[in-house]
């Protein structure tokens, strides 16, 4: 079997990804991609990275056998990546780490970014401050309101959060603002997109940057079990994690690889962010051709997910592609069947996790009961839930 | 040969340049829009760059993102806008029109299909604005098969070498961003403008639109010397938005007059 090598050199993953911006755009991804092939494989660059990623990050996150939530569940042994030991708490900020890193080589003293749940705008923010960047995050005025803990972290690493009137006023809409940002300030301005999204070589870079969580997971299982897992899954909105487990693993055709989106309250009520389980039409939005939530005329429907982070209209060009050609699997759960792995693995594990990585949660328990006990699932647990215990404890009807 | 390009020669022989208001369909109410076309053309248009709306307009300031939320809010598809300019054909068989809008809504009807209906509303020009030539070589045929005009945008950041690969896929005329930023932002630097619509005309001898930064009719009056098309976009947008429509029609009539006068 050839060895997977996406995307081609202009971005493309079969008909998916490439670089769909305005031409004022261009030139700056041409500096982009120029200077990430320089220091892809970079020894000095790369040692930078890992030196960061162990000291200021804490990797490598380990992995955990959640042995009494498995037994719980009844079937395979469910184990658990976390990613939510990371500083910061999510995966989010080995990407930014990377990013970072690029910005202050190129002697860009300004840095963007787009959030959503706050995770990737809350690690966007840690790094310039350690770096000495200024730093500029947009969020949707929604997610401000979602997600207002995170807001405040934001504010004490010293960026400015600029809330995002336009739209439906979520991530979709601060990836707009972030955008046009870039292309107004494009000489002294990095901007760090979180996700696997945006126009090449963003998916690819991103990937490639958070890909350290599949790697270290191919050794630690081997470590730990002596063999690799039946089974990887994770959440996707627009599936930088899921990416960056899955892409160690896409050689390994004996692992299944479980994307897991997000329902919200139900496929069958339009009311979702999985534009992959619902087999949304292609299009093409922020930068790549791609599965895409929208209507008959061409315009983006309002998506919703009880998670901030996983309410996105698209998804990451590569999962569209491992889609196609069957490498991956994409299936959907709702608010409250994350809602209620999530409270499962608050009780059973004394984890809390993400609302997102929840979402992964609730089809691992659903999966875990038709597989044999000796069978492995491993999910990435991309964060960790403090930040949602507003939302939490608001549809409990609790107030804090 | 194309409507753009034989105005583009006609005005040439009166030594006048070109003159390309912006205006989003269906902004602020779908059934206004064919008078506004007429109005336009009415106070001085040459040709008319008519929006598709969009629900994500990436390259937009906040006074288009605002006209394509009005549009929407009226629920304005491609099939509108192919009406609204049928309609306009009706009246005005000779001023050229030009579409500007975003892949995604192209994309959701197809390719082919988006062109056939074109060519069937006789369109004359396209502006895709988030398709760099490379990312849609079909398109660009299916268009040049059917004689309609593809327009690329050109910034000042394009290295030469790629200004030439857009002067290869472009027809009727070469739009010229002329500041790095959104339609509608900050001051524009005219030498700067100067310089690289010189650096251009040695490379083509397609004509030369400039716009994203025309803000008043002093700008254009500027833009005007060094140009041969002038679009003004946002602060059209912006005259729709400050007005009713009772006074709608009289307001852009009268900003288009202005700006007819300083660019002759």
């Amino acid at each position: 079997m050839q060895p997977y090598d996406m995307p081609d050199e202009k971005g493309h993953f079969g008909q998916f990804g490439g670089v769909f911006v305005a031409e004022t755009l261009i030139e700056a991804l041409d500096e982009l991609r120029a200077i990430y092939e320089k220091y892809r494989h970079d020894p000095d660059f790369l040692a930078e990275f890992h030196h960061d990623l162990k000291y200021f990050v804490g990797r490598p996150s380990p992995i955990y056998h959640a042995k009494r939530w498995s037994d719980r569940v009844g079937g395979a042994q469910i184990y658990l990546k976390r990613e939510d030991l990371n500083h910061t708490g999510a995966h989010k900020v080995n990407n930014t780490v990377g990013q970072a890193l690029l910005a202050k080589r190129m002697g860009k003293p300004r840095i963007i970014a787009e959030t959503g749940a706050g995770q990737h705008g809350v690690a966007t923010a840690t790094i310039s401050a350690r770096l000495g960047l200024e730093c500029v995050v947009y969020m949707g005025s929604e997610d401000v309101k979602r997600q207002a803990p995170n807001v405040y972290r934001m504010k004490l690493l010293g960026a400015t959060v600029v809330p995002v009137e336009s739209g439906s006023k979520t991530l979709k809409d601060a990836l707009n603002e972030a955008m046009r940002d870039w292309v107004t300030n494009i000489s002294t301005t990095f901007y760090i997109i979180g996700t696997v999204a945006g126009p090449h070589p963003y998916p690819m870079m991103v990937r490639d940057f958070n890909s350290v969580v599949g790697v270290e997971c191919k050794s630690q299982m081997n470590e730990m079990l002596g063999r690799q897992p039946d089974v990887v899954m994770a959440c996707v909105g627009g599936g930088s994690n899921a990416m960056g487990i899955f892409y160690p693993y896409i050689d390994l055709p004996q692992v299944r690889l479980i994307g897991v989106e997000a329902a919200g309250y139900g496929i069958e009520t339009g009311k979702h962010a999985a534009p992959l389980t619902a087999n949304s039409p292609i299009g093409v939005l922020h930068g790549n051709r791609t599965y895409l939530m929208q209507n008959a005329e061409g315009q983006i429907i309002e998506t919703h997910s009880i998670s901030a982070g996983l309410d996105y209209p698209g998804v990451g060009p590569e999962h569209a592609w491992l889609k196609d050609i069957k490498r991956a699997e994409y299936v959907a759960v709702t608010d409250i069947e994350a809602l209620e792995a999530f409270h499962n693995l608050c009780r059973t594990e004394g984890i809390i996790p993400a609302l997102e990585s929840s979402h992964a949660l609730a089809y691992a328990e659903k999966l875990a009961k038709t597989m044999k006990p000796d069978q492995v699932i491993l999910v990435n647990l991309s964060g960790r839930g403090d930040k949602d215990i507003n939302t939490v404890a608001k549809i409990s009807n609790i107030n804090l | 040969m194309s409507r753009i390009t034989n105005i583009f020669k006609a005005l040439k022989e009166k030594n006048k340049k070109a003159l390309i208001p912006y205006i989003t369909a269906g902004d602020p109410h779908p059934d206004l829009t064919v008078s506004m076309m007429h109005a336009l053309v009415e106070a001085g248009a040459d040709m008319i760059e008519l929006g598709i709306p969009f629900s994500d307009p990436m390259a937009d300031g906040p006074i288009i993102q605002r006209a394509s939320e009005r549009a929407l809010a009226h629920h304005v598809s491609l099939s509108h806008v192919f009406k609204m300019v049928k309609i306009f054909r009706e009246k005005d068989a000779q001023t050229p029109i030009i579409l500007m809008g975003y892949a995604n809504p192209i994309e959701a009807i197809g390719a082919e299909a988006f062109v056939e209906r074109a060519k069937a509303s006789d369109v004359d020009g396209i502006i895709t604005v988030d398709y760099p030539p490379e990312e849609c070589m079909q398109f660009t045929s299916l268009l040049k098969e059917k004689n309609i005009n593809s327009i690329f945008l050109l910034s000042p950041t394009t290295e030469l070498d790629r200004v030439k690969l857009i002067i290869e896929q472009t027809s009727g005329f070469l739009y010229y961003v002329s500041l790095k930023g959104v339609t509608g932002a900050a001051n524009i630097d005219i030498e700067q403008v100067k310089s690289r619509v010189a650096m251009i005309r040695k490379l083509t001898n397609l004509p030369i639109g400039v716009g994203f930064g025309v803000k008043d009719a002093a700008t254009a009056k500027e833009v005007a010397k060094i140009s041969d098309a002038i679009v003004v976009g946002s602060r059209i947008v912006q005259e729709i938005e400050n007005s009713n429509k009772d006074n709608l029609i009289i307001n852009i009539s009268k900003l288009m007059k202005e700006l007819r006068q300083a660019v002759n």
